[in-house]
């Protein structure tokens, strides 16, 4: 169980960490795209630690939401829209709650994700960050929600490897789609800061 | 008449835009929404829904957009406005803007302004 001071306390760590990987991010992003999605990230998670003390005391659907829309305003990439719409959808699935469970956190993630694919237009193998997060669903739903613990390593087990995955194939959606062949051979940027995103979100369980 | 919002990662490409189109359209509602709220090269929902605001008269607002972020933050705008007078508009950036700026000043409606805007899209510049 994780109350809504828990959801606050998380996303202070997951800012922490975007912050910490916020360089390696945008190197990534340099390779095959405009060399900003660390620097994106990092501004927008800055933003939502600063707006969440507003919020603290709400629902854990209404900080969710809120997480969202300071998301879209501030990141200024395609991952401002993308993670936007995600926290927007995961919020919608748990309105009014003050506690999740780790069936709550599946549909929190089943229904941020489908937030990415409805915005993004993208589906597995194009080299976005649904390559990391349409596995780690995958894994963490065949793990089930009985042993919280081996349900979230392996989605972060599923999502690293999703990361390998996309160094192999051609972005086909995105900026990074405008490299063609020349995109081969590099990790996609969105599918890392979800991993990390994840891990955190693990080790902190 | 029918406003028009140019949406940019560039500031400076979304002025520029709205520059050229003011050459023959000088009275319409044209809002250049370019960049982050600081300058930086992105795309900022609020800019994009502060300058739909403005170019609303009430005869409707047509969003042309560059790439990416830029089409899906506008989408996110249009779902938080809900105003089904507003829309996107699927053509190559400056033709478009300067074809729908036209016909805007022409007085033309929201959704025949936006049908050849995005015709747009069909016109060669150099005939083989
Ligand atoms: N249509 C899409 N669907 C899903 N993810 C996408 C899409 N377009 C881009 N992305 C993700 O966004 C990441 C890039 O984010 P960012 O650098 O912040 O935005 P931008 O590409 O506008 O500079 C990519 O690595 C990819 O994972
Ligand atoms: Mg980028």
């Amino acid at each position: 169980m994780t109350n809504n001071a828990k959801v606050v306390e998380l996303l202070k760590q997951i800012s922490d960490k975007i912050d910490e990987n916020a360089q390696f991010l945008t190197e990534l992003d340099a390779a095959i795209g405009d060399s900003d999605h660390g620097i994106n990230m990092a501004r927008g998670f800055k933003k939502v630690v600063e707006d969440l003390p507003g919020v603290a005391e709400q629902d854990i659907g209404a900080i969710l939401k809120k997480v969202g829309m300071i998301l879209v305003s501030t990141v200024g990439g395609a991952s401002g829209p993308l993670y936007g719409t995600a926290f927007m959808k995961a919020g919608g699935v748990v309105s009014g709650k003050m506690e999740i469970n780790a069936d709550d956190f599946l549909e929190i993630l089943e229904a941020g994700i489908g937030g990415v694919q409805m915005r993004g237009k993208a589906e597995k193998g194009e080299k976005t960050m649904l390559d990391a997060m349409l596995p780690a669903l995958d894994a963490m739903k065949a793990a089930g929600t009985a042993d919280t613990r081996a349900m979230l390593d392996a989605g972060v087990a599923a999502a690293k490897e999703g990361v390998e995955y996309t160094k192999t194939i051609i972005a086909t959606k995105g900026r990074a789609s405008y490299l063609g062949e020349r995109s081969i051979g590099h990790q996609d940027p969105g599918a890392t800061s979800f991993t990390v995103i994840l891990e955190t979100i693990a080790e902190a369980y | 008449m029918v406003g028009i919002v140019i949406v940019s990662h560039s500031e400076t490409l979304a002025k520029g835009v709205v520059e050229f189109c003011r050459i023959m359209a000088k009275n319409i509602p044209i809002e250049a929404a370019g960049g982050l709220d600081d300058g930086g090269i992105g795309t900022s929902f609020e800019k994009i829904m502060g300058a739909v605001e403005r170019a609303q008269q009430g005869d409707g607002v047509l969003i042309l957009m560059d790439l990416g972020s830029a089409v899906m933050t506008t989408e996110m705008v249009l779902e938080t406005l809900g105003d089904d007078t507003v829309h996107m508009v699927d053509c190559p950036l400056v033709e478009g803007a300067m074809e729908a700026a036209i016909l805007a000043e022409g007085g033309m409606d929201v959704l025949a302004v936006k049908a050849e805007a995005e015709s747009a899209r069909e016109v060669r510049k150099i005939n083989k």
